[in-house]
């Protein structure tokens, strides 16, 4: 496995592609299973799902609710064991965030960011520059020494992706991130993000329940099935970025998804 | 398996405008406020409040409810007061006693802390020390004075037992619930920023935990300074100095009810200092960092 770099230049530099070049996935997902209880009688939560995220890759990760989505960036992060199965990141811990930004109220927007890259051994003096350079890669270079109470939502959930950003993970797990955001924040937030994935080269694992938002976002819609959940159907997105959430090459494809998502929803209503 | 393209180069052409225009339209605006309108609003209520409790003490005095060696005039207990100042016995009493109270706040802090982070976040201990903390803080500390004086004999560490056997449970037991009040999330994200258990206490876990455990610190010096005037009116001795405890208790024995009253004034001027001083402010710049600072008007 590749060693991580820790180096806050090494996002830009050529540390990245390196790691990119050992292995031709940044996260692999063999077989995993995972039970929260013991027993058998009741189906997994996950039951031997697998799936490959290539690096620099944009998925988005559709189900319906309880799912297992949530589980699944769990175990990716590492939060939780999987059952059994096997998952590799070969770049090192991935970020996650969350769908409240889970920001510290003790902290200023900016030393939010920074307590990141503190965490990760950083210098003081470097770690003050690169706070400045991810909040203003998020547009928020004005509010270094603003408080989290004194933003908007879609501001803090910006505040958070630039603290997931300061982790200098190849990887980012999102897990519903803009699910609580009203309609226009959200489209602009999706704008946003797809920029700062262009411009990262990140691998991200985006979990959402809104069909539109996932064809709007992904290069690839991996819908996954309700217990047990694994994967149940991809397609790959052709439509070329940036994409209007409201074009109609969007809506076609998000219609065709929404099919089978609701093939897959009404199959528990049998039992 | 998809194939995946890599990512288009081309920024996208989105200069942030729209953005920019979003965050100033949902930013908060706090107002500031003028002094004199401050001044009007915090200080003169209080004020007004003390005024009309002097001004019935006066008129209970004059209008001889009770005896005036019961119930001295205001004048005559301020004369006491001016009377012991310039013979050096109202600073020796309050410095006494502050010293003892702050020192021996200070030791419950350290200890009451260790103590609250350890019980916490460790299941089994929590399990074993819970119900004596609560137990502790429940009882007053008081009752340990006879223990303190057989063990300690008539010492400053007679006072400081008693101090700490008030202190350090309040402040134990308000880190814990401090902690148990954390979203679970915040331990999560510490995790995901890849805190160990120590730099989580550090950085998550007591920061977090401060609203807790503040409440505990506050409930731990009131609890201090109560039971260290109780000790001081009990274990009085001429080498250990005078507090305030022992001020009032000169007050008794000569039956001097405006040295008495002197000695009492004493002791509530110093618990709404240290209130004014260092919690009131401590408090309000920590509710409004977290945006939890509710003015009423």
């Amino acid at each position: 496995m590749a060693t991580f770099d820790l180096s806050p230049s090494g996002r830009r530099s050529g540390g990245r592609s390196e790691i990119a070049a050992a292995t031709d996935y940044a996260v692999r997902i063999d077989k995993v299973s995972k039970r929260f209880d013991r027993r058998s009688d009741t189906p997994p939560v996950l039951d031997e799902m697998s799936l490959d995220v290539a690096p620099g890759e944009f998925v988005a990760l559709l189900g319906a609710s309880g799912c297992g989505k949530s589980t699944l960036l769990n175990l990716v992060a590492g939060l939780e064991p999987a059952t059994s199965g096997r998952i590799e990141v070969p770049g090192g811990p991935a970020a996650l965030m969350f769908q409240e930004p889970a920001l510290f109220p003790w902290l200023t927007a900016g030393r939010n960011v920074e307590l990141a890259l503190r965490l990760r051994g950083i210098a003081r003096d470097e770690r003050k520059v690169e706070t400045q350079r991810l909040l203003e890669l998020v547009r928020l270079g004005q509010s270094y020494q603003t408080r989290i109470h004194e933003l908007s939502g879609g501001m803090r959930q910006r505040v958070a992706l630039a603290r997931a950003l300061a982790q200098n993970a190849p990887v980012l797990l999102m897990d519903e991130p803009f699910a609580a955001l009203d309609a226009i924040t959200r489209d602009l937030l999706h704008d946003e993000l797809t920029r700062i994935w262009s411009e990262t080269g990140l691998s991200i694992v985006f979990v959402t329940h809104n069909v539109r938002e996932a064809v709007r976002l992904g290069q690839r819609v991996v819908l996954m099935s309700s217990r047990p959940g694994r994967v149940a159907r991809e397609w790959t997105v052709d439509i070329p970025q940036p994409r209007r959430i409201e074009a109609p090459e969007v809506a076609h494809l998000a219609g065709v998804i929404t099919e089978d998502l609701r093939e897959e929803i009404r199959r528990h209503g049998h039992h | 398996m998809a194939t995946t393209k890599p990512p288009a180069a081309a920024p996208i052409p989105s200069d942030g405008d729209e953005l920019a225009g979003l965050d100033a339209l949902s930013v908060v605006r706090q107002e500031t406020e003028s002094l004199p309108s401050r001044f009007r609003r915090k200080v003169l209520p209080p004020l007004v409040a003390i005024a009309v409790a002097l001004g019935f003490w006066e008129l209970v005095v004059l209008l001889e409810l009770k005896p005036t060696y019961a119930v001295p005039p205001p004048s005559e207990v301020w004369h006491t007061l001016t009377e012991q100042w310039s013979e050096g016995n109202v600073q020796a009493a309050v410095t006494n006693s502050l010293r003892r109270g702050v020192v021996g706040f200070l030791a419950s802090v350290v200890i009451g802390t260790v103590i609250g982070v350890i019980v916490a976040r460790v299941r089994p201990i929590r399990t074993a020390i819970k119900p004596i903390l609560t137990g502790l803080q429940i009882m007053p500390s008081v009752a340990w004075v006879p223990a303190a004086i057989i063990w300690f004999g008539l010492s400053d560490a007679t006072y400081y037992a008693v101090v700490l056997l008030g202190a350090v449970p309040s402040i134990a037991i308000g880190l814990i619930s401090g902690v148990d009040q954390i979203p679970p999330l915040f331990h999560r994200v510490g995790r995901v920023l890849g805190a160990s258990r120590l730099t989580a206490v550090r950085h998550v876990l007591m920061p977090a935990a401060f609203p807790g455990y503040f409440a505990g610190l506050k409930q731990g010096w009131a609890f201090s300074w109560r039971s260290l005037m109780a000790a001081e009116l009990i274990a009085i001795s001429p080498e250990l100095g005078l507090g305030l405890g022992g001020y009032l208790d000169i007050g008794r024995e000569l039956n001097d009810m405006s040295w008495v009253l002197s000695g009492i004034f004493l002791i509530l001027v110093v618990g709404i200092a240290v209130e004014l001083i260092v919690f009131a402010p401590l408090e309000r710049r920590m509710l409004r960092n977290r945006g939890l600072l509710v003015e009423t008007r």
